[in-house]
């Protein structure tokens, strides 16, 4: 019987490792590691677009609307995209939209906002990129549903009809 | 078009023959008249059908015959006419016809060239070997055609991938391919053997040149990948402990273990399990290389094909090829009980069994670092990354007793050794620590490691050095292999200690001075070439020494897909390559420049290419002893 | 068995040695061991895409003020989780990673070794 004993363990640990890659094939392959919902919104010093002021981040999500994040940029052609949808929202009392704008100059980024619209309560100015990274993020666009300090909701690429459907529900 | 139907039959027909050989092979399992005649010429058959396949795809390729899917999706009208050739090869179906190619071609290499072995057993071969070939075909067809027709038919096809757009790459599959395709013919053979009870001295003698060829063909392959990468893809790296590359030097380490267990097993009757058990695991390795690469499950720099439906049946095929060989290893093979009994702990017998066991070691960290983030992905929905630290880590310490071992392990003799001259290698070992400490002296970090793996590599160095002058043409090809690799060892280590350099940020007609380099860069010219437009960056580099180098890397735009791509210029000496690359930078008028001085490149290259001359000249040993 | 204690001994060295050293050279340590996540397969060393060039800049920032490198992964790992460092940690998700080579190195040579003890008997 021990001599049963190898052949038949080796057969059931190859059916396992058979199992898991079978499993493995179902799910999606792109890695997007898990979407952080319901953590704190990060404390950290920006530069305001207009003024040139630094404040700090919690100032500026202070009160209890909702609040959209929306990481964008001049050179960003996925961001024209969607930026009729941005303007679409700002309908709403309950939301403000607020731009992060990335890695752009301020010509290039005012000139975008007079050709589209300017959807934005207030707009970080974020030369180098690194105020997406305090958010999480991995680039242009992306934007982050916000509540009371809270991130509800993270939206990476352009936003869609669902995305704003589903947003607009958030936001009753 | 008229290629791609005659493509698209050949595959059904060969698909046809496939079952035919298996039906007359079962019919006629001992009939040598039937085997030699009949037989062969349906293998021949077969393998001219893949050829005629190939043919058509490639043709298809050359005119750009855009109502075929495959060159649609991979070629454009402007593409140089060497690369839209090699283009048949760089995609998806492409390279399954490759397979299909070196599956065939070699099974018909081993039906001509076997004709003094017995005739059940090259039945069984052949019959082991249709099984896959058939599978292919039934992939292929039924996933994977190259024949696909698209109507309308586009007047312009979407183009290659410009990384793949150059020469290395358009020899690299080829080459692995008839390195780890080619062990299937080692995987059938095992099989049959098996079965029939064979594996033996004799039985190793003669697939010992099957081994030899597709390990040589492998390490070549390995190389002009990693010779690729260096050159195109302008990181200044090599190696990336990628999946993709992970994937091909997998069967390789099974393949060298392998080829070391029947070095043995040709002289003694001894290691038949290991020598099974590897056979079948190189193959299966490389099957499962082509399921990981292939299926989307893994995410790497270069995936082919994200299609779960391709991943499906690979991992089917793989499976079930996994059952069989396990069903046919428990069941017809017989252990030798004799086997451990007859030889001294201090011998080389002892030393080869080492060698398998720190070899499969090294294939255990390799294969568990590549798959592990897909059990966890699976198991726990965490994604984790697995880099090259965790590489480094884990196979680093155990080089270090490898090398030694490496060192030592030949001298041994057959059953028993009193390992001859014992001062002289101690002598030696001294020698190299003293060197090494000399070496490593000025650099602060990591000190102990690198000078005790620079000891251990220059030990292999010298030892396997003096034995060329010793022993002349005796062990020549172990030598020259061993040889090789501690030069592969040392050329790495001091590559990467040795490399330096600098980023930095330049506009046109500004300098970077430091105290190692000093870069100019002089001005911009532009190019138009067939699919491409590029800037081209023309910079002055003097070195500390005072020597100076024009350099000019370039930033391609290509048409179509609309890529740009970074192109390093390199200038390569005997002792050291001085690289460089720029890129843009978004919104800005300066650019990024990196230039990066990398010792001992040269030598890697070399020294990989002498381990597989070592595999060259033990291969032309065994064609002259006959 | 002195081997093995030398063996050891290297092993457990090897990643602790985390000497202090020029802020770049650090920098450079720590953004290979990033991974670039919009990349395929490219280290943030590595990498010059607009993402990559952001984290440099960040790594920069967090090492001026006086982060060490372990709090730097693990700034960077609360932002975008364990999947970007390269280095995998040792915990409870990796344990079967870093033990199961090296269980069956020494699974491997405990056979080997009692062979040949079986032997001499």
């Amino acid at each position: 019987m021990k001599n049963k004993l190898i052949p038949f363990s080796i057969a059931l640990i190859f059916i396992i490792i058979f199992i898991i890659f079978y499993k493995g094939l179902q799910d999606t392959n792109i890695y997007t590691p898990k979407i952080k919902i319901n953590y704190e919104i990060p404390s950290a010093s920006v530069e305001l677009f207009d003024s040139n002021e630094i404040v700090n981040t919690l100032e500026i999500f202070n009160t209890d609307k909702f609040y959209l994040l929306n990481i964008w940029s001049s050179w960003c052609l996925p961001c024209r995209q969607e930026h009729s949808i941005l303007m679409d929202l700002i309908k709403d009392d309950n939301l403000k939209v607020i731009g992060i704008n990335y890695k752009d100059t301020k010509k290039n980024a005012k000139k975008f906002l007079k050709e589209l619209g300017n959807p934005y309560d207030k707009i970080i100015f974020d030369n180098a990129g690194i105020n997406a990274i305090e958010w999480g993020a991995y680039g242009v666009p992306e934007s982050f549903l916000i509540n009371k300090n809270k991130i509800i909701k993270k939206y990476i690429g352009p936003l869609s009809k669902e995305s704003m459907e589903e947003i607009k529900l958030f936001i009753k | 078009m008229l290629p791609s139907v005659i493509g698209n039959y050949s595959l059904f027909l060969g698909l046809f023959f496939g079952l035919v050989l298996i039906y007359f092979s079962a019919k006629n399992f001992r009939n040598s008249k039937v085997l030699d005649t009949k037989i062969l010429s349906f293998t021949f058959l077969q393998f001219f059908l893949v050829v005629i396949s190939f043919l058509c795809l490639v043709l298809s390729f050359a005119v750009s015959d855009f109502s075929n899917e495959t060159v649609f999706n991979n070629s454009h009208t402007t593409k140089p006419i060497f690369y839209k050739i090699a283009g048949t090869w760089g995609n998806h179906e492409g390279s399954l016809l490759l397979w299909l190619l070196v599956l065939t071609l070699f099974i018909l290499i081993f039906l001509v060239r076997t004709k003094s072995q017995p005739v059940k057993y090259r039945v069984l071969t052949l019959v082991f070997q249709q099984i896959i070939i058939i599978g292919f075909f039934l992939f292929l067809i039924k996933t994977s055609n190259p024949f696909n027709h698209i109507y309308p038919i586009p007047t312009e096809g979407l183009g290659l991938n410009p990384i793949l757009q150059d020469p290395a790459l358009a020899i690299h599959p080829p080459i692995l391919y008839l390195g780890y395709v080619g062990s299937s013919i080692i995987f059938s053979s095992v099989l049959a053997a098996t079965t029939l009870n064979i594996v033996s001295k004799k039985w190793a003698s003669h697939i010992k040149k099957w081994v030899l060829s597709s390990w040589i063909f492998l390490t070549l392959g390995i190389l002009l990948g990693s010779i690729w990468a260096y050159y195109e893809l302008g990181w200044g790296g090599f190696w990336f402990w990628d999946p993709v590359e992970n994937v091909s030097l997998m069967p390789w380490l099974a393949l060298t273990t392998l080829l070391h267990c029947i070095l043995v097993l040709e002289k003694k009757l001894i290691l038949t399990s290991w020598v099974i058990i590897l056979s079948i695991s190189t193959f299966v390795l490389s099957m499962s290389g082509t399921f990981l690469v292939r299926s989307g499950i893994l995410n790497s720099v270069h995936t082919f094909a994200n299609d779960p439906e391709r991943g499906l049946f690979i991992l089917i095929f793989l499976f079930s090829l996994i059952f069989l060989s396990l069903f046919i290893f428990f069941f017809f093979h017989k252990t030798n009980k004799n086997n451990l009994s007859s030889f001294f702990w201090l011998s080389k017998e002892t030393a080869i069994i080492v060698n398998n066991w720190f070899m499969m070691y090294f294939l255990s960290v390799v294969l568990i670092g590549t798959v592990y983030p897909i059990f966890l992905d699976v198991i726990s929905s965490q994604k984790i990354s697995v880099g090259p630290p965790f590489y480094h880590k884990l196979i680093i310490p155990f080089l270090i007793p490898f090398l030694l071992i490496m060192a030592i392990g030949p001298k041994l003799k057959w059953i028993k050794s009193n390992l001859d001259d014992k001062i002289y290698l101690i002598s030696l070992l001294i020698i190299s620590i003293l060197l090494s400490i000399l070496i490593v002296k000025n650099f602060s970090s990591n000190f102990l490691i690198n000078t005790i793996l620079i000891s251990s590599a220059l030990y292999l160095f010298f030892i396997t050095l003096r034995d060329f002058f010793n022993k002349g043409f005796k062990n020549l090809a172990q030598n020259m292999a061993h040889f090789g690799f501690s030069l592969l060892i040392l050329s790495i280590l001091f590559n990467s200690l040795f490399s330096s350099e600098i980023i930095t940020n330049l506009k046109v007609g500004e300098t970077f001075q430091n105290t190692k380099a000093k870069i100019v860069f002089e001005s911009i010219s532009q190019k138009e070439e067939k699919n491409y437009r590029s800037i081209i960056g023309n910079f002055i580099v003097q070195d500390s020494k005072g020597k100076i180098e024009n350099l000019s890397p370039e930033l391609r735009i290509y048409n179509q897909p609309n890529i740009a791509t970074s192109e390093a210029d390199i200038k390569t000496t005997l002792l050291s390559d001085k690289f460089i690359v720029i890129n843009i930078v978004q919104n800005q008028d300066f650019f990024n420049v990196r230039y990066q001085v990398k010792p001992f490149m040269l030598w890697i290259w070399l020294s990989v290419i002498l381990i597989s001359f070592g595999g060259l000249v033990s291969f032309v040993k065994k064609e002259y002893e006959k | 068995m002195k081997i093995l204690k030398l063996f050891l001994i290297i092993f457990f060295i090897f990643p602790i040695n985390n000497l202090k050293a020029d802020n770049e050279i650090l920098k450079n340590k720590i953004t290979k061991n990033l991974r670039c996540l919009i990349c395929q397969g490219q280290s943030v060393y590595d990498s010059d895409s607009e993402f990559a060039n952001s984290l440099k800049i960040v790594v920069d920032n967090k090492i001026d003020e006086g982060l060490s490198e372990k709090q730097i992964y693990s700034y960077f790992q609360s932002k975008y989780g364990e999947w970007i460092l390269y280095d995998p940690l040792f915990n409870k998700n990796t344990y079967f990673l870093w033990l199961l080579p090296l269980l069956i190195f020494f699974v491997g040579g405990a056979i080997i070794f009692n062979k040949f003890i079986k032997k001499q008997k």
